[in-house]
């Protein structure tokens, strides 16, 4: 009856003589949707963590092989639902590359100016839900009272506040409403008080730095090997980022400093530095968006686009884009219709989980929580 | 470097196995035959001119309809983060029996993206030490990103199809 009960231990876990298989997941709050690691321990000492991924598939890009080019924007916001804006970006930009579409340099500042407010939204759900999952329930508070703010302006930019499908196959869906420049100013204003509050609040929290320092340190080489992307790479102190390294869009034009991490608290690859990175991107973030509407241009914000995209089948494009998981890569392979014939997005998450079960041997269940939650893994990514 | 330049090291340093190459694409390719590819990319990994240390994504292909002879396909997107440069390599394999060795000893990003792609696609990868599938659950019979898979009637147990509303109407009524 006992052994009848006893969950199944899926293929690829090997539990040996005296350890403890404990599920964490699929419904644990600290996973963010629902994702399954799989350990085996000893007493509290964890010796194994086996990722179980694949709850949230939905098969987008199957999906994607049977829709339209310009139809399939909708699916690719639910691909990472906290950073919609750039899976908008990166599919808009393989197929504009694809097919040789000009976009308005209008639009271009638009995108820029939706991606770094969606850039902020997504980080500061991460810097909520981080410090949550460590025990600190005020913070979270704090920051989503700012990402309202911002779901407040990309309502009011295009109607949607979380998956926006604004930025479209040659330009984006609405131009800048008036009136609202003013609020964004208003808002980055009062964001850097909410920021200086934040961190005397928490970041630099005695107690908090005590808990994350030092904890899942992942170096430099094991981050490039593993792919990781985007902040957990930049927190491993590699200098790099797509927006300035493989500019895309009018980032070139525009002045923002690559945060990486340091040794200051902690050490280089920690999870106190990738959240602090994290937080130090959406100043930057803030930082874009006063250039970009300082600098914004008028004109169309709709490039010339045939009615159906007609492409020699076999010819194939990829697009990187930086998400605020990190470079997020697009790969269209055209087929001889008016729908891609393979459509394959590489995402930060995939990589930045795949690199758990290396960095979590040998730590608490309690560690386990803190790496987990520093790399903002979300299963609708890993899972697509 | 740039792209001609990276594909002539490599027909030096390979020869035969380099199949075909585009520099006129979109993005630059070389076509590598699949037996080659751990050798090819474990050299465009380690030469010191190329270091290609970041693998940016292996995706798999289903070339139904556009390659003769409908093969499967591998593609492999690399970036080096000491030369800021980057390059595609494609292999193909045949559909019925489709093999390719891994390059999951050169690159941890490899693991998973390789079982992905033998989920989807049914892609052995020679010398993976843990080719199971990631996406799917264990008991999924079939790789349905393959263009010729047919959905079935009942997956695991759940029905495919959905009746019409009029069928089902009559149903509830009779019922």
């Amino acid at each position: 009856m006992v052994d009848e009960l006893r969950p199944e231990i899926p293929a690829g876990v090997l539990v040996e003589d005296g350890e403890m298989v404990l599920n964490m997941g699929p419904h644990h709050p600290s996973t963010h949707g629902v994702i399954r690691l799989i350990l085996t321990m000893d007493g509290e000492v964890i010796h194994t963590v086996t990722p179980d991924i694949g709850y949230l598939h939905r098969a987008i890009e199957k999906i994607a092989e049977k829709t339209p080019y310009y139809t399939f924007m909708p699916f690719t916001d639910r691909i990472d639902y906290l950073g919609a804006m750039f899976m908008n970006h990166g599919y808009a930009m393989a197929v504009e590359k694809l097919a040789g579409i000009e976009v308005p340099r209008r639009a271009e500042y638009l995108r820029v100016l939706a991606d770094e407010l969606n850039r902020m939204a997504s980080h500061l759900i991460f810097m909520g839900t981080m410090t949550m999952d460590i025990g600190a329930y005020t913070p979270f508070l704090h920051a989503l009272r700012e990402r309202e703010k911002i779901n407040d302006i990309i309502e009011a930019l295009c109607g949607a506040r979380l998956t926006y499908n604004y930025i479209r196959v040659g330009g984006v869906s609405f131009d800048l409403p008036p009136g609202l420049t003013g609020q964004i100013l208003d808002f980055l204003d009062g964001y850097e008080v909410f920021l200086d509050e934040f961190d005397r609040l928490i970041t630099y929290n005695e107690i908090f730095v005590k808990r994350v320092a030092n904890v899942g340190i992942i170096p430099a080489d094991m981050a490039i090997s593993y792919g990781l992307v985007g902040p957990n790479l930049r927190a491993s102190g590699v200098d790099y980022d797509v927006r300035r390294d493989a500019p895309y869009s009018v980032y070139p034009e525009l002045n923002f400093d690559v945060i990486t991490g340091d040794d200051k608290y902690g050490s280089v690859g920690d999870a106190f530095n990738r959240l602090r990175v994290r937080i130090a991107e959406t100043a930057q973030s803030a930082r874009l968006i006063r250039q970009v509407l300082q600098k914004m241009p008028t004109g169309p914000i709709m490039g010339k686009l045939p009615r159906k995209l007609k492409l020699d089948p076999g010819k194939d494009a990829f697009s990187r884009v930086e998400s605020s998981r990190g470079d997020t890569l697009f790969y269209i392979v055209a087929g001889g219709g008016n729908s891609p014939h393979r459509l394959r997005v590489r995402t930060g998450s995939f990589t930045a989980l795949s690199v758990v079960p290396e960095i979590g041997q040998g730590v608490m269940v309690a560690d386990l929580v803190a790496i987990f939650a520093s790399t903002d893994v979300i299963a609708p990514e890993t899972d697509r | 470097m740039e792209a001609p330049d990276i594909i002539e090291k490599l027909r030096a340093e390979f020869g035969d196995a380099i199949l075909q190459a585009d520099v006129e694409a979109v993005d630059p390719f070389a076509v590598v035959q699949a037996e080659r590819v751990h050798d090819i990319i474990q050299y465009l990994r380690d030469a010191d001119d190329l270091m290609f240390d970041y693998l940016m994504s292996i995706s798999g292909v289903d070339y139904q309809g556009i390659v003769e002879g409908d093969p499967l396909g591998v593609v492999y997107h690399l970036y080096s983060y000491q030369h800021r440069h980057t390059f595609v390599i494609k292999a193909q394999v045949p559909r019925d029996d489709p093999h390719c060795p891994t390059v999951s000893d050169l690159y941890g990003a490899a693991n998973w993206q390789e079982r992905e792609a033998f989920d989807l696609f049914g892609i052995v990868f020679d010398g993976h030490k843990d080719l199971r599938r990631i996406l799917l659950p264990p008991q999924w019979e079939g790789h349905p990103m393959r263009k010729d898979w047919q959905e079935p009637e009942t997956i695991l147990g759940i029905s495919t199809v959905r009746k019409s509303l009029r069928e089902r109407l009559a149903e509830k009524n009779n019922g």
